[in-house]
């Protein structure tokens, strides 16, 4: 178990290097989340309630932020896959779990970078900041991170280094996952199909928690719901994705 | 540098009928069939063949990236299946591509190695600056591994298979891609770091001058099979050298051909007015053999004489030239004359 924990430790460290070193990456990687926040920011209508339709509208990108980060991640593993560094890893000691997990965890990083910026960003607007509720929902955030990003490393060890399919699933699964997880426009009301979709896309929970939690209210349920989905996407993500790693030569 | 390892009895590798089997368009091929192999401890081997032949399937087997569909092999005393941590502690690994990350510094590369295999932080980074003081990557250490050189990428590769000392290291054709200079540089770093450290070295290659200029024992594979097994010496002096002569017109080679086939093992070829004469230690008695052959009135126009080389080897076992199953087509002039001076 020891060894486990060392080893996961090790490969995160070796991850975030590259993160530390080029900080800027991290920003240009968000460049579609704030593209969306610049441009469709000013098209929302007014909140019923009188509310900034920022105050909705921004916890969905930060969520965005979170999905797109963590799903292309598995491209650092590709390219490691098709330079040899892959190889030279399975070929060392360290457990083929902590490989995966390791990578995975280093997601939550980068995510809550980019979290901190989008706040920056949106707080001189007109958004007010709730920070317990926005360190709460970077919780969860976190926990959904980790388990998109093993999802992502395991796509990519499907994918045995083959660009195009990696990027055809992940572009075929990102943007349903979420427009039905009602990031972009409101799911209510919408045809019955795609409110089961939408009921059955986890994210769908995450992205509801964050919003609360962004307005700084903490019911109870909602949260809850948005713990456990989160929660669901890391317990499958790690699973399939250790699987993976363990099939990998 | 300094090494220290705990004493190991026994060979270093052994197989007994290691094979794997691949399965591509529901045709299985056989990548290695039935190999048995004894390795000591120490020694510096090259495994010859053609792209292929199954060097690297084997080499994926014992460094445990692939199991094999039958058979055994044990690295180290520790089985390749059943004690794979074992296995992967105690060998090197320089696989085909680059072990070092392409995002990463070359020496955060290295100590994160070393702590892969249980070094503290503080002895990693020893490790690491010893490692970049021999290797020679003073320089480059401390950039970004994508903006080195092949050449030096391939040295941080090296450095990183060696962090723990390992009692057996594995290279999987580690001079492939390299300029002539820097293959070279390569050989010599290989020599040199198996002299000094004594461990097991084993390599696959598909260059002949490589086989022969660095490997105490020479491994030929083709079809997945062990065609050879010895040092390269031994392997060419058992072919025999080849003279080679020309003569005034196809009626003197071929009274010349009768002549030289009375020689004991001698292996006579005529066309037209050329003859081919391969024999143990041709070169020594060539200054007889070409009195005989001008007291017997059949003076030669022209003499050749050539030290055999792997790639005859090679031909003589197979039927092919290792040379011409190559894809990548090498600077051959004058192939056998220039082999003779290394070889010898």
């Amino acid at each position: 178990m020891s060894t486990f924990v060392a080893d996961t430790l090790n490969v995160m460290n070796r991850e975030l290097k590259p993160v530390w070193r080029e900080p800027m990456a991290v920003v240009f990687a968000m460049i579609q989340p704030l593209v969306f926040l610049g441009l469709f920011a000013p098209l929302l209508p007014e909140m019923a309630d009188g509310d900034s339709a920022l105050q909705w509208f921004v916890p969905g990108i930060v969520a965005m932020t979170a999905l797109m980060g963590a799903s292309f991640t598995g491209a650092n593993l590709m390219e490691e896959m098709q330079s040899g560094s892959h190889e030279r890893q399975l070929v060392s000691p360290l457990g083929r779990p902590a490989l995966l997990v390791g990578r995975a965890l280093k997601e939550v990083v980068p995510m809550l970078m980019q979290v901190a910026i989008i706040v920056a960003v949106v707080t001189p607007f007109s958004f007010d900041l709730h920070l317990g509720g926005v360190l709460v929902a970077a919780l969860v955030l976190s926990v959904f991170s980790v388990g998109v990003g093993a999802l992502s490393f395991a796509l990519a060890l499907a994918s045995k280094g083959q660009d195009w399919m990696f990027w055809t699933v992940q572009q075929t699964l990102l943007f349903p996952t979420l427009l039905t997880a009602g990031v972009l426009l409101p799911v209510e009301g919408a045809p019955r199909w795609l409110e089961v979709v939408s009921n059955l896309n986890p994210m769908t929970y995450v992205v509801d928690a964050v919003r609360a939690l962004f307005a700084g209210t903490f019911p109870a349920d909602v949260v809850l719901r948005g713990v456990l989905g989160a929660g669901v996407v890391a317990a499958v993500g790690l699973v399939v994705g250790v699987r993976a790693m363990r099939r990998s030569s | 540098m300094t090494y220290h390892r705990q004493e190991l009895t026994g060979p270093a590798i052994v197989t007994r009928g290691l094979t794997r089997h691949f399965t591509s368009r529901k045709q299985t091929v056989e990548a290695v069939s039935g190999l048995d192999l004894e390795i000591g401890q120490g020694e510096l081997v090259a495994f010859l063949g053609p792209n292929g032949a199954g060097k690297s399937t084997t080499l994926r087997m014992l460094t445990t990236l692939i199991a094999p569909t039958s058979g055994s092999a044990s690295v180290a005393g520790h089985d390749v299946v059943t004690a794979q941590r074992d296995v992967r502690r105690a060998i090197g690994f320089v696989g085909q591509g680059n072990g070092a990350g392409h995002r990463q510094l070359g020496r955060d590369e290295l100590v994160s190695q070393g702590r892969a295999h249980g070094l503290s932080r503080a002895d990693a980074r020893r490790r690491a600056a010893e490692l970049v003081e021999e290797l020679d990557l003073t320089a480059v250490v401390d950039r970004k591994v994508s903006s080195l050189s092949g050449g030096q990428r391939r040295r941080l590769d090296i450095a990183m298979g060696l962090v723990h000392l390992p009692r057996v290291l594995f290279l999987d054709e580690p001079s492939t891609g390299l300029d002539p200079q820097n293959r070279a540089n390569l050989q010599e770093l290989i020599r040199r770091l198996h002299a000094e450290t004594g461990s097991t070295v084993v390599l696959t290659t598909h260059y002949l001058e490589e086989a022969d200029a660095l490997a105490g024992r020479v491994i030929v594979v083709d079809h997945g099979r062990v065609i050879a097994d010895d040092s390269a010496a031994r392997l060419k002096s058992g072919l025999g050298d080849l003279v080679r002569l020309a003569f005034g017109s196809p009626g003197d080679s071929a009274r010349a051909a009768a002549r030289l086939e009375r020689i004991p093992e001698a292996r006579v070829e005529v066309d037209d007015t050329s003859l081919d004469l391969r024999v143990k230690d041709g070169s020594a008695m060539v200054g007889d053999l070409l009195a005989d052959l001008a007291a017997d009135g059949v003076p030669p126009t022209r003499v050749e004489v050539a030290r055999p080389t792997l790639d005859d080897v090679f031909l003589d076992l197979t039927g092919r030239s290792l040379r011409e199953t190559q894809s990548t087509t090498e600077t051959t002039t004058g192939t056998t004359e220039i082999e003779s001076e290394v070889a010898a």
